[in-house]
């Protein structure tokens, strides 16, 4: 799976996208961002309060319910702040 | 009014625009206009606190999401045109970040169609905005705020 990741959660982890194989046991964005919390330290800071945090799955905004089949490429980010 | 013919202009550049030649392009595009809103929004100091903002962009969602709004804003109002353009990178104060043109019979739907873009582009495209300070040195990132999301609810 592709993972992108920008603004301070891409500064928190440290990459701006990687690929990552997720386990099949992962069924929604909330059970992902849980799973990658406990990878290391930079993704435990950087979704700290997961709820906080913003999810697209193939370049369009989900909630944290949305599950993860048919995804390509997920991205996390902060509340966005263009305008 | 069926399905709406007008094709929004979504643009997510570097470089800056011109803002005439924007407002021109979308009052000549008909002769049944009888109302162009346009909102700009540029990068300040705060008051000589900061030399920049950056505007660091999910390339091809902020486009797509961009589309996605002035699709549904084109759905709401009864629109001649529509343009919103979004800038990334280093923008330095006095600089255009972002413009949103709606062009219409009347004022009151290009009036609002206007300030309905707006508000979904600061809490839903991907943007996001971190400040440099007058030294030269990266400041924090912008959070966003409430008053932006209760604007975008109204809708």
């Amino acid at each position: 799976m592709k993972l992108r990741y920008f603004a301070w959660v891409r500064e928190r982890i440290g990459t701006a996208e990687e690929d990552i194989e997720l386990p099949a046991y992962l069924n929604t964005v909330r059970d992902l961002l849980l799973w990658l919390q406990a990878r290391d330290d930079g993704y435990a800071e950087a979704l700290r309060h997961p709820e906080a945090i913003r999810v697209a799955i193939n370049q369009e905004h989900v909630d944290h319910k949305e599950r993860l089949e048919g995804a390509r490429e997920i991205a996390l980010f902060p509340p966005m702040t263009g305008g | 009014m069926g399905g709406s013919t007008v094709v929004p202009t979504v643009r997510i550049q570097q470089e800056d625009f011109d803002l005439a030649e924007e407002v021109a392009r979308l009052s000549a595009a008909g002769s049944n206009i009888g109302a162009v809103v346009t909102f700009s929004g540029l990068c300040r100091d705060e008051d000589g606190r900061l030399s920049a903002l950056e505007l660091e962009h999910y390339p091809g969602m902020a486009e797509a999401e961009i589309g996605r709004i002035a699709e549904e804003a084109i759905r709401r109002w009864p629109l001649t045109g529509l343009t919103a353009i979004h800038r990334h990178g280093l923008i330095v104060p006095g600089e255009n970040i972002v413009v949103v043109i709606a062009a219409s019979s009347h004022r009151q739907a290009a009036f609002e169609a206007a300030s309905f873009m707006m508000d979904f582009l600061k809490t839903r495209a991907p943007f996001w905005k971190r400040e440099h300070l007058i030294d030269g040195t990266p400041g924090p990132w912008v959070d966003a705020t409430e008053a932006d999301e209760t604007s975008t609810r109204r809708w």
